[in-house]
């Protein structure tokens, strides 16, 4: 039975999975509506809250936690996990500080170097994942352990202050170019890069079906070990770019920067949209988990409660946002089962 | 890989007796052992076994029931924020005037309701337990700096240190050993001698079979979660008495330590096998390697590093000595092991 | 390019001369462990023919398309692709062959979108060498355009129908300018109305030129759409012929046609009604199924495989949930949450898949046998293995089960002594009723013998059985009564001494049955049969 003209059409009719994978792909419009929406409760209590300089800074501090959510995105959407970002950035940001302190190299040498580190500190992962075949969440745990004691070793109890460091290097974490903060620069190019980089070329696509579908990727001639070795090290360089905007942004560095700021960044993952499924999510989606959970601490603070119910609120918001993808994954199915029972 | 099955048809026991990881962690241990007393002469004192036992007993505590959880193929990370929640609402209750005998009850009551939202959240839920468990470790942490914020409560009366702190009368042997000696005893029968333990090993090994065969798995996948909850925070109580002091960081950084242990004892990371008397000799190669370690004036950053690689190779050995182990099988065997004569997907559509 | 014509098979030919082959396939042989998946086949695909493949569950259709795909390896014969001999060496290769398969589950990125399923991996370039996205969607479109088809380019796969799915996979076969489509069973999943679009298209790429072949059971889709047919029984080739110089009756006794050999059965008088189902309905699996088991008899369940025997299995035991309808033990409305529930109430079921569902390969044989029924022997939870032990061993003896021992690890069994573990295991739990789901699939015939021997014996000493079975003799020699299922609906129900192969390869296929009018069906079967379903 034809349609007149046509043989067929596919998808006809939004069936309720199309329109429920759409929602869940607007997930960035959503976080951007909720933060419209508790903007403006917030600053009724606080109106200090929606000034320029107050949303500057908590964009600058995002900076560093969405760079570092990128990395970790790239990761997740292989269907992997890194849990070793914030010992990478602490370490990268203590060698940083303490190569500018000694005047061992200048400030373009140290930042190239720390990216160099960061992208070898991620094909260590990398390589345990692919060629030892240890799983990422074991193997991200033990190089947790491994990078974060080779920071602790390289330190001792050295503490770089912000005099150790090269006049003005601090800077760029407070100026802007054109009213817009450097930081929020830096973010907004790693995340235009990469997006284009995951939407237009071939490895961006191989990362999407990786992690989407792993059997049909093999099947496919997809080199999957290389993709996911890929993810890993460009994980590391960003973490490393997170660790130089630290040092700009903390000035003070030590052996235990960054502790405690895996959680921050998998819960902007996953706030972001990002399935640990693999296969879902974007990078902005991640950078904008980022800012959304930067906007709920500086919201925390300035209604007056304490800084302590933000790792509680960072739990919930791990939990909620995988509850949600859960259930609207089940719908989706459930949809689709449904609509071949006609 | 050390599964509590006989040995296959054609193996005598004591060539599959050595062949177990089991086996190997005694070398080790043995060996252990002899690198302590050849780097100090304290090392084999009484003394400082008590101290080399007490600083992991937590840990040791808390690898027990993450063992069962491991082998049934889930994993718990939030054991260390529940053991911190537990220290943080004992130090809140006790300064609040609130006896103990009152709060020890209340804080492993939490214990319990902490790993039920964990077991029914990826039991019946059915999301993953990793991601669940990193948000409970989130969680149970925030709840735990919001009851007590960044202040510490150590006023605590000497019966109550005693328990983390003393010893059986008479011996060196601190209590929180005799805990942990009592709870592997108990769960280890648990696990290798009822037939609870045989439902564990089932669903890890092939939950698909489980289900199929009548098993509950949903019960006790939360019923493990539980248990896990409960320890920890039982080790929560027991490392404010140690250290006489409540602290809403307690026992931070100790869930790595747990995995450490747990997948160094042998037990495989994707469920099935493992055992405990292999998590407790792993527990005592670690506390030892960590107080020879100590007395060879090895720095704790060098100590951290060990540790990584340890959990790196406590997953790599066993998959090479797999694979090794198969290789050589299908050599000794001549051919190929007995499959079915039509590939099932194949059957299905033909 | 075109060669002489190639020796005709069975039957004459269409009048066509020096028609090129794409595709011949000669003297293929394949063998896995103790069994012939195909013997000495040879057939050929031509170029604008869509060629229809058909025979029962087990006659080797899909591993011959495995082979095209480069999945399997030939163990013998040759391949010539236009004329040229060919080895297939991998899926990759078969598929730069221009071979493109369909298959039932199609094989996508539920994640990416429509136009990047049909281009992955060949996706054109623009600058810097990045995805073209422009030129993606435009050359998606066209494709789609040529089929005639109406689509969003953009949106993402994973919500559409497994209909719209294939039609993704045909699209992307285009992509790849295939010359050889292989339709591996393809309608198994599709409403009628998804079917005849299927069939538009294709007769579209067959007038482009494509050889088509079209793996299938349903005899009606055959005659509809195919040009010539091949049939296949047990692994040999049967026939080959012009489709229109057949009739039904021609197909079902080439796909059909061999002795029934005898199995044991003994004679049990039919004791008390132990299981009744009435209006049992899954949304869109299976809809109003009713029968009834009584003590001592044993029901077959035949159809073809999606018909949905193991859904209603799968109910009856715990597994799923029904949406609507009754089920009755002992006369008593029960329902179960779980198999535990299920096993309780005195329900065994014995799995298709015995890897993933019925054993664990890892544990004794004593382990497997025990573990439905841990609870109740050892209500004071220490395990006792010499309990254990002789629980297993009792239970393997009966069956006849050839181990080492009961310690022996299940995974190094043959498969004939796997499945009597699995047979094993239930029977321990002292089930009333008894379903079992192929289980003489992948044994061997002695082995097969002797499982038909215990399902009879277990039928006399008083259990209901339902034995699910693909294999048409089986059913035969077994069953007091069939119950023939296809598309979840049952279309017969037929009595031991009616039964013939032909009759519930009829009512399998739906060839009986007239679609739009499914209560027709039913008064006409029970009519037929001369009984209705609570006979």
């Amino acid at each position: 039975m034809a349609e007149s003209g046509v043989t067929a059409t596919v998808g006809a009719g939004r069936t309720r999975g199309q329109w429920l994978s759409t929602v869940a792909r607007q997930r960035e419009l959503s976080l951007v509506a909720i933060m419209f929406v508790l903007g403006g409760l917030v600053s009724v209590t606080a109106p200090q809250f929606l000034t320029l300089s107050n949303l500057s800074q908590v964009a600058v501090l995002a900076s560093i936690v969405a760079v570092a959510a990128v990395g970790e995105a790239l990761v997740m959407i292989t269907r992997n996990i890194d849990l070793s970002v914030e010992a990478m950035i602490g370490l990268v940001a203590y060698c940083v500080a303490i190569v500018l302190q000694r005047h061992a190299l200048d400030a373009p040498a140290a930042i190239a170097l720390g990216i160099g580190i960061g992208l070898v500190l991620g094909m260590i992962n990398g390589a345990v994942v692919t060629l030892l075949k240890v799983p990422s969440i074991v193997a991200t745990l033990g190089t947790l352990s491994i990078f974060r004691g080779v920071d602790y070793l390289i330190a001792g109890s050295h503490q770089v202050p912000l005099a150790g460091l090269p006049p003005g290097f601090t800077d760029p974490a407070r100026d802007s170019i054109l009213g817009i903060p450097i930081f929020v620069l830096v973010t907004l190019l790693v995340v235009v890069i990469g997006s284009v980089v995951l939407r237009s070329t071939r490895f961006g696509r191989q990362v999407y079906a990786v992690g989407s579908n792993p059997e049909a990727a093999a099947i496919l001639g997809i080199p999957s070990r290389l993709v996911v070795f890929a993810a890993f090290s460009l994980c590391g360089l960003l973490a490393g770019v997170a660790g130089i905007l630290w040092v700009m942004e903390f000035g003070t560095i030590n052996g235990t920067s960054a502790t405690g700021t895996v959680l921050s960044i998998v819960a902007a993952v996953v706030v972001g949209g990002v399935s640990t499924l693999g296969g879902i999510g974007t990078l902005a989606g991640a950078a904008l988990g980022a800012l959304f959970l930067g906007f709920i601490a500086n919201a925390l603070i300035l209604v007056g409660l304490s800084q302590f119910w933000l790792q509680a609120i960072y739990g919930v918001v791990i939990l909620v946002a995988i509850s949600a993808d859960a259930i609207i994954l089940r719908r989706i199915q459930r949809a689709t089962v449904e609509s071949r029972a006609r | 890989m050390s599964a509590p099955v006989a040995p296959g048809n054609g193996e005598r026991r004591w060539t599959h007796l050595l062949a177990r990881w089991e086996t190997l962690l005694v070398v080790v241990v043995v060996g252990l052992v002899a690198l302590g007393a050849s780097l100090s002469p304290f090392f084999l004192t009484p003394g400082n076994f008590s101290n080399l036992i007490a600083a992991l007993m937590e840990v040791a505590i808390m690898a027990l029931p993450m063992t069962l959880i491991i082998v049934a193929g889930e994993i718990d990370l939030s054991v260390e924020s529940m053991a911190g929640l537990s220290s943080a609402i004992l130090g809140f209750l006790w300064a609040a005037g609130v006896p103990l005998w009152i709060g020890i009850p209340v804080v492993l009551l939490v214990g319990i309701l902490g790993g039920l939202m964990n077991g029914l959240l990826v039991a019946r839920g059915g999301l993953p337990s990793l991601v669940v468990t990193l948000g409970t470790l989130a969680l149970f942490r925030g709840l735990a700096l919001i009851v007590l914020g960044p202040r510490g409560v150590s006023d605590f009366p000497p019966a109550f240190t005693e328990l983390g702190f003393g010893h059986v009368p008479g011996t060196l042997i601190p209590w929180p050993f005799v805990i942990f000696i009592l709870l592997a005893i108990l769960l280890g029968i648990l696990l290798h001698r009822t037939w609870v333990g045989r439902q564990v090993y089932a669903i890890g090994k092939n939950a698909g079979t489980a289900r199929f065969s009548g098993v509950r798995v949903t019960r006790v996948r939360v019923g493990l979660f539980v248990l896990s909850g409960l320890v920890s925070s039982l080790a929560g109580v027991i490392l404010t008495s140690r250290l006489s002091s409540a602290r809403a960081d307690a026992a931070q950084g100790m869930t790595l330590t747990v995995a450490t242990v747990v997948l160094l004892g042998g037990v495989n990371i994707f469920g099935g096998s493992g055992t405990i008397p292999g998590v407790v000799l792993a527990v005592l190669a670690v506390a030892i390697m960590q107080n020879a370690l100590r007395l060879a004036s090895v720095s704790v950053e060098v100590q951290s590093i060990a540790l990584g690689l340890l959990l790196i190779l406590s997953v790599v050995i066993p998959n090479f000595a797999h694979q090794a182990k198969s290789a050589l099988d299908r050599v000794r065997r001549g051919r190929p092991p007995p499959a079915d004569s039509i590939a099932h997907g194949e059957a299905a559509v033909s | 390019m075109t060669l002489p014509l190639t020796a005709p098979s069975v039957g004459p030919e269409p009048a066509t001369v020096s028609v090129p082959s794409r595709v011949e396939l000669r003297g293929i042989s394949k063998r896995f462990g103790a069994t012939a998946a195909l013997t000495d086949v040879s057939m050929d695909l031509r170029a604008g023919e869509i060629h229809a493949l058909v025979g029962e569950n087990g006659a080797g259709k899909s591993t011959l398309v495995k082979i095209l795909a480069g999945v399997y390896q030939p163990d013998s014969g040759t391949i010539l692709l236009d004329g040229e001999s060919t080895q297939i060496h991998g899926p990759a290769h078969s598929r730069s062959l221009g071979i493109a398969v369909v298959h039932q589950e199609p094989r996508l990125f539920p994640d990416l979108t429509v136009a990047e399923n049909v281009f992955i991996g060949h996706a054109p370039s623009g600058r810097f060498s990045t995805i073209d996205w422009g030129g993606t969607r435009r050359a998606a479109k066209a494709l789609f355009d040529e089929l005639d088809v109406q689509v969003d380019v953009g949106a993402p796969v994973r919500g559409l129908s497994m209909a719209d799915q294939q039609l993704i996979e045909i699209a992307k076969s285009l992509s790849l300018e295939a010359r050889v489509l292989i339709l591996d069973e393809p309608t198994a999943s599709l409403s009628a109305h998804e079917v005849a679009r299927l069939f538009t298209i294709v007769r579209r790429l067959r007038d482009r030129g494509v050889a088509v072949l079209f793996v299938s059971h349903r005899l009606v889709e055959v005659f509809d759409v195919s040009d010539r047919a091949t049939v296949f029984r047990d692994g040999r080739h049967v026939v080959t012929t012009a489709t229109r110089e057949l009739t039904t009756a021609d197909l079902v006794r080439h796909m059909v046609g061999r002795t029934v050999s005898l199995f044991p059965k003994v004679e049990t008088p039919i004791g008390d009604v132990l299981l009744e189902v009435r209006d049992l309905t899954r949304v869109g699996v299976f809809r109003d199924v009713g029968f009834s088991v009584c003590a001592g008899e044993i029901v077959g369940f035949a159809g073809l495989v999606g018909a949905g025997r193991t859904e209603v299995a799968r109910v009856l035991f715990g597994i799923d949930q029904p949406d609507g309808g009754e089920i009755r033990l002992g006369g008593l409305p029960v329902s179960f949450a779980s198999p535990s529930e299920a096993m309780h109430a005195g329900i065994a079921y014995l799995p298709e898949d015995r890897h993933q569902e019925g054993l664990v390969e890892d544990f004794s044989i004593a382990q497997n046998v025990t573990l439905p029924i841990l609870r109740r022997l050892f209500p004071r939870f220490l395990i006792r293995s010499s309990v254990e032990r002789a629980v297993a061993h009792e239970y393997t003896e009966e069956l006849n089960v050839r181990m080492t021992g009961v310690d022996q690890l299940v995974g190094s069994l043959s498969g004939g002594n796997q499945q009597k573990v699995v047979l094993a295991k239930w029977l321990a739990s002292r089930p009333r009723v008894l379903i079992l789901d192929e289980p003489t699939r992948g044994i061997d015939i002695g082995a097969k013998v002797e499982v038909h021997r215990i399902i009879s014996e277990l039928a006399a000493s008083g259990l209901g059985i339902i034995l699910i079975s693909s294999d048409l003799p089986e059913v035969l020699a077994m069953s007091d009564r069939i119950l023939v299922l296809h598309e979840g609906r049952i279309t017969a129900e037929i009595p031991r001494d009616g039964a013939t192969q032909e009759r519930v390869m009829f009512a399998a296929t739906g060839s009986v049955a007239d679609d739009d009018h499914p209560t027709a069906v039913t008064e006409a079967t029970s009519e037929a049969t001369g009984g209705g379903l609570d006979g």
